[in-house]
């Protein structure tokens, strides 16, 4: 799925100005994607306006052919299904396991119980959680955490991965493991956009990078380093 | 449409699960739920009985013309013939003279002295008489004018003139004033709690979704449609309506029995409970039906409220 963004400008508060100002971007599909930034340059707002969280103050979003000027409140649900996202803050249910947390976003789009059976085991598997599907977000580690939020954004196999900061706090090891699966996960043909502002992680991957500065895009390279 | 079935399926557990787990919260909804049901159910009981003792009164009431002695046969036919097609005559009858006498004598079999004070007489005293029963005993009025002409009071017996049977009147007067103010209170009370109901119901629900918001914001995120959060509330609160609508019926199926034993089935002031009992068993599935749909229906509205209210959702701009 082709993500286009043209022009885009959201503003929360006036007297502060915007928060992303006429970012234009093309993605091609099965694109790997890194937008960088220092906090507060814009892309966890982006990364919202691409799961319509928000709706942008100006500007035109078309993900997949759905252009979202023409959305109404009716199809947000079917539009998110499409899209994987791996929140900031993981977003899991603290009082499910492992396995029902995975679980749960295939339940709410009312897939039966065979299947989930079967689909939420092989994912789990991907993201080498294998053994650990009755252990309760509280007891995992970091890394772990991050990749039970992983395996529930690609349970329903989505056409567009969205991972906001998902190395945040871990060390490098562990981060690293996260980018390993999210590579993994685009060489079986999702696009993937990776928010991040680890340099290492962005210089390591050598992929197309994005760099956002206070909510404009300033730099869009293929193959490219990440300098401050 | 296997997965809207199972989708379906799954709402109706998510309402049920949550429904047990807040219980507590769920108590006092339930609680002045029932209240509500409960007025509504007894005043339609009330209703019914005080209907059937006024009709019980009316079956009785009757109009007496009672006759001049002079009157032909010829004028009291065709007087009984114009009676006959006023609205609201349901029977006319004639009564002689001496019809009159034997059921007054046998009436008063145990007053001997009355009884030879007429021998005393020699002649019959008591005028023959006209009998009307009355359709509705409200409009009488009909018949009270077409016998207040003229040339119909001519026929009547000065003294004795008409009689409309006076205390049956007032009885039915008296009952019917207490049904329509019973009436009126049991609506403004149903009104009154029904609305309470709401009101309350409608806080639990805010209150879970208050409990639930980071869940529910998780479903929303996912993709979940607006039926698969939304539902499980009004199942939740439709589970409210049927527990009370069960409790009601079970309160005054408590009520009815233990009073109508206590009082074998006499008359409570103007409430003949032994008939209200009756009326009660007899239509008791339509009863608690109606309890039932009733209270779904409020409780499914007000969390419908609630969760259009209080669910965020749609997108910020």
């Amino acid at each position: 799925m082709m993500i286009v963004l043209d022009r885009v400008t959201k503003t929360y508060i006036r007297k502060t100005g915007p928060v992303l100002s006429r970012v234009t971007m093309h993605i091609s599909p099965r694109e790997f994607v890194i937008v960088v930034g220092q906090s507060g340059a814009g892309k966890t707002t982006l990364l919202r306006l691409l799961t319509r969280e928000e709706k942008p103050t100006s500007g035109k979003i078309i993900v997949g052919g759905i252009d979202y000027d023409k959305l109404s409140d009716r199809e947000i649900p079917m539009l998110r299904r499409k899209i994987g996202v791996v929140f900031q803050d993981f977003k899991l249910l603290s009082n499910r396991s492992v396995f029902e947390n995975v679980a749960f976003a295939l339940e709410i789009v009312g897939a039966s119980k065979k299947e989930i059976q079967k689909t939420v085991p092989k994912v789990l598997d991907i993201v080498n959680l294998s053994g650990k599907e009755k252990r309760m977000p509280l007891e995992l580690s970091g890394g772990e955490t991050q990749r039970v939020a992983i395996a529930r954004a690609i349970v329903r196999q989505p056409k567009i991965l969205i991972a906001d900061e998902p190395t945040g706090n871990l060390d490098p090891k562990h981060a690293w493991d996260v980018i390993k699966v999210l590579e993994k996960i685009n060489r079986f043909g999702t696009t993937v956009l990776l928010t991040t502002h680890n340099v290492s992680i962005v210089n390591r991957l050598k992929r197309r990078v994005i760099t956002l500065e206070h909510g404009k895009v300033i730099s869009d390279r293929a193959n490219a380093e990440y300098k401050i | 449409m296997h997965r809207k079935f199972t989708t379906l399926i799954r709402v109706f557990r998510n309402g049920i699960i949550n429904f047990a787990r807040n219980l507590s919260l769920a108590a006092a909804a339930i609680a002045v739920m029932t209240v509500t049901l409960t007025i509504i159910l007894f005043s339609l009981i009330v209703n019914a009985t005080f209907s059937n003792t006024i009709n019980q009164i009316t079956s009785k009431i009757d109009i007496s013309v009672y006759l001049n002695d002079s009157v032909t046969t010829q004028q009291v036919n065709n007087l009984m013939t114009e009676l006959k097609n006023l609205p609201n005559v349901r029977k006319v009858g004639y009564i002689s003279q001496d019809q009159a006498l034997a059921e007054y004598k046998t009436e008063n079999l145990t007053n001997r002295s009355l009884l030879q004070a007429l021998s005393v007489i020699g002649t019959n005293p008591l005028p023959a008489s006209i009998e009307i029963s009355p359709v509705n005993p409200d409009k009488i009025q009909i018949i009270k004018n077409f016998l207040d002409k003229p040339q119909n009071i001519a026929l009547q017996d000065p003294q004795a003139g008409t009689s409309y049977s006076g205390n049956e009147k007032a009885a039915i007067d008296k009952i019917a004033h207490a049904t329509d103010i019973i009436r009126e209170a049991g609506v403004v009370a149903v009104i009154v709690f029904a609305c309470i109901s709401v009101l309350i119901i409608f806080n639990t629900i805010r209150m879970t979704i208050f409990n639930r918001r980071e869940e529910i914001n998780i479903m929303r995120l996912l993709g979940a449609n607006s039926w698969y959060v939304k539902g499980p509330f009004i199942v939740e609160s439709s589970l409210y309506g049927i527990i009370s609508a069960l409790i009601s019926i079970f309160i005054i199926d408590i009520l009815f029995a233990g009073s109508a034993s206590a009082l074998q089935a006499s008359s409570l002031g103007l409430l003949d409970i032994g008939y209200a009992n009756h009326d009660f068993r007899v239509h008791f599935w339509i009863l608690l039906t109606l309890q039932l749909v009733v209270g779904i229906l409020i409780g499914a509205a007000s969390s419908y409220i609630a969760t259009r209210r209080y669910l965020k959702l749609k997108t910020s701009r």
